[in-house]
């Protein structure tokens, strides 16, 4: 009896969830507007299944529970009803799939004119490459990847002028069709967009692909849709729709892997020449003052010295009104001339002997070691810092720089800025430390490993 | 044992060892009803594991960044472990190892399965395969994170928690499972076949047995498929093949392997994985069936058409697994193939919602225990079906594909709707097994509290996939279009999983309580048609049916046959007895 009422609100009330839900589809930015057209359509028919077949079955409850007295009928069969049933439900099913295949028709041709973006997806991160004048992406060799060849490109002249994207921002040029051609360097991932609606795993081994027309300008956000380890929810990118002359700004400014082989060594003398005013507060040697809160720099990797150079000098970093030694260094960043400049001193640092720092006192060791192992993915076993991920050695800082880092990750303040796509990735990791003595804990591992004091 | 012809198995010449000791007759038993009750004690034992992980993961969902316990590497393995124990350890072994040995030899009137020792043997598999299984959580690094469908090279690489150890567990734990279920298997089609007592044609036989029969048919064929991915998956680990290994960095390191394919792996495993699904499902609408018909004391809807439906949902499984596959990189063309044979299985699926819906039509409804929880599968499955049609159906499914929709939809059709329908089973022949009555107010209670709470659930669940929100992510922190009231949804649906989880503590409690204090039950208590409701003593024995076995006369739906004196039939109920129409 009660079950039959039950039925009905719950049906009722499942139609009013879809029409008043706060979770709808997220606004449309690309030309995929007929794949909403087929969820729509699926959404109405088996919307009215779902009403009919519960209301009936509420109905039937109610008119057919038991009475004293009563007694069910006996009908095996009835071949004209089950036929009836059968060729509406053919019917039915039929409607929901022709605009389905209609639509998907048009998804697995990417129109002629399309231009082509190759998207990149790696642990945990993304980067992109566009084609050079020739229009021809260069050819691929998983073996040749490596820090210095971070595309992975062969000996083929076809790639020398590619473009290079490394960090995890890609422009599309609004109402241009692209054809996105994915490549994994690792594991399996996906780039979905949730307002492009299209989305595609990347498979390590071969090249899948998928097109589009982004409508809309705008800035979205790419996720990864395939579970591809510890940091799968932290890995992300940024598209932004922009005109097509924007977009032609921005690539023709790009870095070919030309540029990038070519690339003048970094000019230590002039590094040292500009590390002076570093040195003030950094020490001589990048031993750092503690006193000041000045961190060791000696033993940190140039790209992590470099990235985070421009990070203060675009004010993604050091901006935060909490910040108060981040504010300190970004005059100092500013300093520095030029992109050249950066990486001369980076370099120059990355001389130095690498600090080594005492054991946190405070913290349980043991239990941080058991945090440490997500860690441990990016920044190494050991701290020693991961090149892969951008993962920055942590052994040899200091427990007062780790705790206040971590700190400022979990509040915020540090790495949320937009163009921080390392920090964000930092910010969300640094939620698994739920407390102060987390952190504390943590620490009192990592100074301790690093430095082979552990127990 | 010679080849079992079907004469020997009849009547009392079948030989079945009668064990005198506890351990021979509760431990070693060969009785199918013994093993049925050993696979119903270890599946709902692993369950409860499967149940807390899943506690595990709402609590970080639900409210992040307050667990210290949970963290990205544990919550991983949480998902893994909970999804391969419900599929695999809890509903797979529930419904064909508990329901099929217990009901099979009862319902087509055998004195047990065709090979009692093979039959113990499996269980024996079965429990190996579980302790392996668990042993996961107790090497360093714990138990495979790579997600239940084990996909290379994620799940053999760094960055998965448990690569080091918890994979090969899992691996092992998963070729003994296949092991053991292959002799039950085998067990089951041979018993079905050939052990069906005199009248008993395949066209008389329960839907249940029908149920239990396909599915064991489809797990014959498609556990095949996941025993060869695994063992190529367990070579490329520890022998270094390269099945399923391209050229590839590990961490930023060259790996050793080259040329492999990973979408080879997801063709195995699906090909295995959707069969999986019906598997579960088909089980599922034989018992529920029959509990539809007994307890609305009205012949089930056109049973010709719902036989038909399993077997050719049966056979339509096999083509359809790459519907899982739809933004896996495999060719887009594949996309027309498999969405128009994935919309063609729901016609033969929608056709049993029909029937079942039309069996309560013009019957005589009781609202018992057992048919709470069936009218709470039906609404469930039907929800759950709907939303595979979304799914199924190539554009549609691209937008949804790995976000929350997809754990809504599948946790409504395979987890929440075949567990209804075990409760509903479990209720329905807990008289017959324990010969006790179970409590009704506490079975009242865990019925309104599972059916209500899941739905809070997963129903939402759905909406969330609409708004994109991704699966399989351990916090949505820096996200531009997730909306903040998606965590507030995500605390709503935690909260409701706790409330069902406590519910199933009243299950637990009511079977155990029942078992001593629970009203003595009358042998057939619902007044069921079917052979296990007409054995000479409740419990049955060992051998089911004392001196002779019974003759069957009739299909198993006689229900209120005009003209005769009870509103059932037994199927043993020799026509002249009575003044009724000719049997079917």
């Amino acid at each position: 009896m009660i079950i039959a009422w039950v039925v009905i609100l719950l049906t009722l009330g499942s139609v009013l969830f879809y029409l008043v839900s706060p979770w709808q589809l997220t606004p449309l930015a690309s030309n995929w507007g007929t794949m909403d057209t087929t969820i729509q359509i699926t959404a109405l028919v088996t919307g009215a299944v779902f009403v009919a077949v519960n209301l009936f079955l509420a109905w039937v409850i109610l008119r057919y529970r038991h009475r004293a007295g009563r007694r069910a009928d006996f009908e095996p069969e009835n071949k004209r009803l089950e036929g009836w049933l059968t060729l509406v439900t053919g019917v039915g099913i039929a409607a929901l799939l022709a605009p389905g295949l209609w639509v998907w028709g048009d998804f697995v041709r990417a129109p002629e004119e399309a231009h082509r973006v190759e998207v990149v997806g790696q642990q945990w991160r993304w980067s992109f490459r566009l084609p050079g004048e020739d229009g021809e992406f260069g050819r691929v060799d998983p073996r040749a990847l490596e820090a210095d060849n971070p595309f992975g490109l062969g000996e083929d002249p076809a790639g020398l002028d590619d473009r290079l994207v490394m960090e995890p921002r890609l422009l599309l040029p609004q109402g241009q069709p692209v054809q996105l051609r994915l490549r994994s360097k690792d594991v399996l991932h996906n780039f979905q967009v949730a307002n492009f609606r299209a989305k595609m795993d990347l498979v390590p081994g071969q090249v899948s692909h998928f097109w589009l027309t982004p409508t809309e300008p705008g800035d979205y956000q790419v996720v990864c849709a395939e579970l591809c380890g510890i940091a799968h929810f932290a890995m992300r990118a940024r598209i932004e729709v922009v005109a097509p002359e924007v977009f032609e700004a921005w690539r023709d400014g790009l870095p070919t892997q030309a540029d990038w082989l070519a690339r003048a060594n970094p000019d230590l003398e002039a590094g040292r020449t500009h590390y002076a005013s570093c040195a003030a507060c950094h020490g001589a040697s990048g031993g750092g003052n503690a006193a000041i809160q000045a961190p060791p720099l000696a033993g940190l990797t140039p790209d992590y010295l470099y990235r985070q150079l421009e990070l203060f000098r675009h004010g993604a970093r050091g901006t935060h009104a909490e910040d108060g030694p981040g504010q300190q260094m970004r005059p100092f960043a500013l300093q520095l001339p030029d992109e050249a400049a950066i990486g001369d001193v980076a370099a120059y640092i990355a001389t130095f002997e690498p600090a080594i720092s005492p054991p946190a006192e405070a913290g349980d060791p043991r239990r941080g070691a058991g945090l440490y192992r997500t860690c441990a993915h990016c920044h190494g076993a050991r701290g020693e810092g991961v090149a892969a991920t951008r993962g920055p050695p942590l052994a040899g800082l200091p427990d007062w720089y780790l705790i206040r880092q971590l700190e400022h990750f979990r509040e915020g303040i540090r790495g949320r800025h937009a163009d921080d796509p390392y920090g964000n990735q930092m910010v969300d990791m640094a939620q698994m430390l739920v407390n102060r003595r987390a952190v504390e804990d943590v620490v009192a591992h990592i100074t301790r490993v690093g430095t082979g004091t552990e127990e | 044992m010679g080849e079992p012809s079907r004469e020997a198995l009849l009547d009392e010449e079948m030989e079945l060892v009668h064990p005198r000791t506890f351990l021979g007759k509760y431990i070693w038993s060969q009785d199918a009803k013994v093993i049925a009750i050993q696979y119903a004690l270890t599946a709902t034992a692993i369950g409860l594991v499967a149940l807390v992980l899943s506690i595990l993961i709402r609590l970080q969902l639900g409210f992040p960044g307050t667990f210290s316990l949970i963290d990205p590497s544990s919550y991983l393995q949480y998902v893994t472990m909970h999804g391969m124990i419900m599929v695999v350890y809890l509903l797979t072994a529930f419904l064909l190892g508990a329901f099929g040995n217990y009901l099979i030899p009862l319902m087509i009137g055998a004195r047990d399965m065709a090979f009692p020792f093979l039959n113990m043997l499996s269980y024996w598999f079965y429990l190996a395969s579980v302790l392996i299984l668990v042993a996961g959580f107790f090497v360093p690094g714990g138990p495979t994170g790579g997600g239940w469908t084990l996909y290379p090279p994620q799940v053999i690489s760094a960055g998965t928690p448990g690569a080091e150890g918890g994979i090969v567990l899992m691996l092992v734990s998963l070729i003994v499972f296949i092991a053991g279920f292959t002799m039950g298997g085998l067990n089951y089609v041979v018993t079905v076949l050939q052990a069906r007592t005199r009248g008993m044609t395949l066209m008389r036989l329960p839907l249940t047995v029908w149920g239990i029969f396909m599915a064991t048919v489809l797990a014959l064929l498609a556990f095949p498929a996941l025993l060869v991915a695994v063992l190529m998956l367990l070579s490329d680990l520890l022998l270094g093949s390269s099945f399923f290994m391209p050229a590839m960095l590990n961490l930023g390191e060259p790996s050793s392997h080259e040329g492999g394919s990973p979408l080879l792996y997801q063709h195995l495993f699906w090909f295995f994985g959707h069969p999986e699904v019906y598997i579960v499902a088909l089980p599922a609408f034989g018992i529920v069936s029959d509990i539809l018909a007994c307890h609305a004391r009205k012949n089930i809807f056109g049973y010709r058409m719902m036989v038909w439906a399993l077997i050719l949902i049966g056979v339509l499984s096999f083509v359809v697994w790459a519907h899982h596959m739809f933004v896996s990189g495999m060719s887009p063309y594949f996309g027309f193939l498999f969405a128009t044979t994935t919309l063609i299985i729901a016609v033969p699926t929608a056709i049993k919602v029909y029937n079942w819906v039309l069996t309560l039509w013009r019957g005589n409804i009781r609202l018992t225990v057992p048919m709470l929880f069936a009218i709470g599968f039906l609404f469930t499955f039907v929800n759950g079906g709907l939303s595979g049609l979304f799914l199924g159906n190539v554009t549609v499914d691209v937008p949804l594909s790995d976000t929350y929709f997809v754990v809504g939809h599948f946790h409504m059709v395979m987890a929440v709707a075949p567990v209804l329908v075990i409760f509903a089973g479990l209720y329905h022949w807990y008289p017959k097994v324990t010969g006790r009555m179970f409590h009704q107010g506490l079975a009242k209670w865990h019925f309104w509290l599972t059916f209500l709470g899941t739905y809070v659930v997963y129903f939402p669940m759905h909406f969330m996939g609409f708004a994109g929100v991704p699966r399989r992510y351990y916090a949505y922190g820096e996200s531009s279009f997730i909306p903040d009231s998606v965590i507030t949804l995500n605390m709503v649906i935690t909260l409701a999983a706790l409330v069902v989880a406590a519910a199933q503590l009243l299950f637990l409690i009511n079977m155990a309580w029942s078992l001593r204090r629970g009203e003595r039950a009358d042998p057939n208590p619902w007044g069921a048609t079917t052979l296990e409701w007409q054995t000479p003593h409740t419990p049955p024995r060992h051998g089911n049916f004392g001196e002779r076995l019974p003759v069957v006369y009739r299909w198993a739906y006689d229900y209120s046959v005009p003209g005769a004196p009870r509103d059932f039939l037994p199927q043993n109920q020799p026509p002249q007895a009575q003044g009724e129409e000719a049997p079917r």
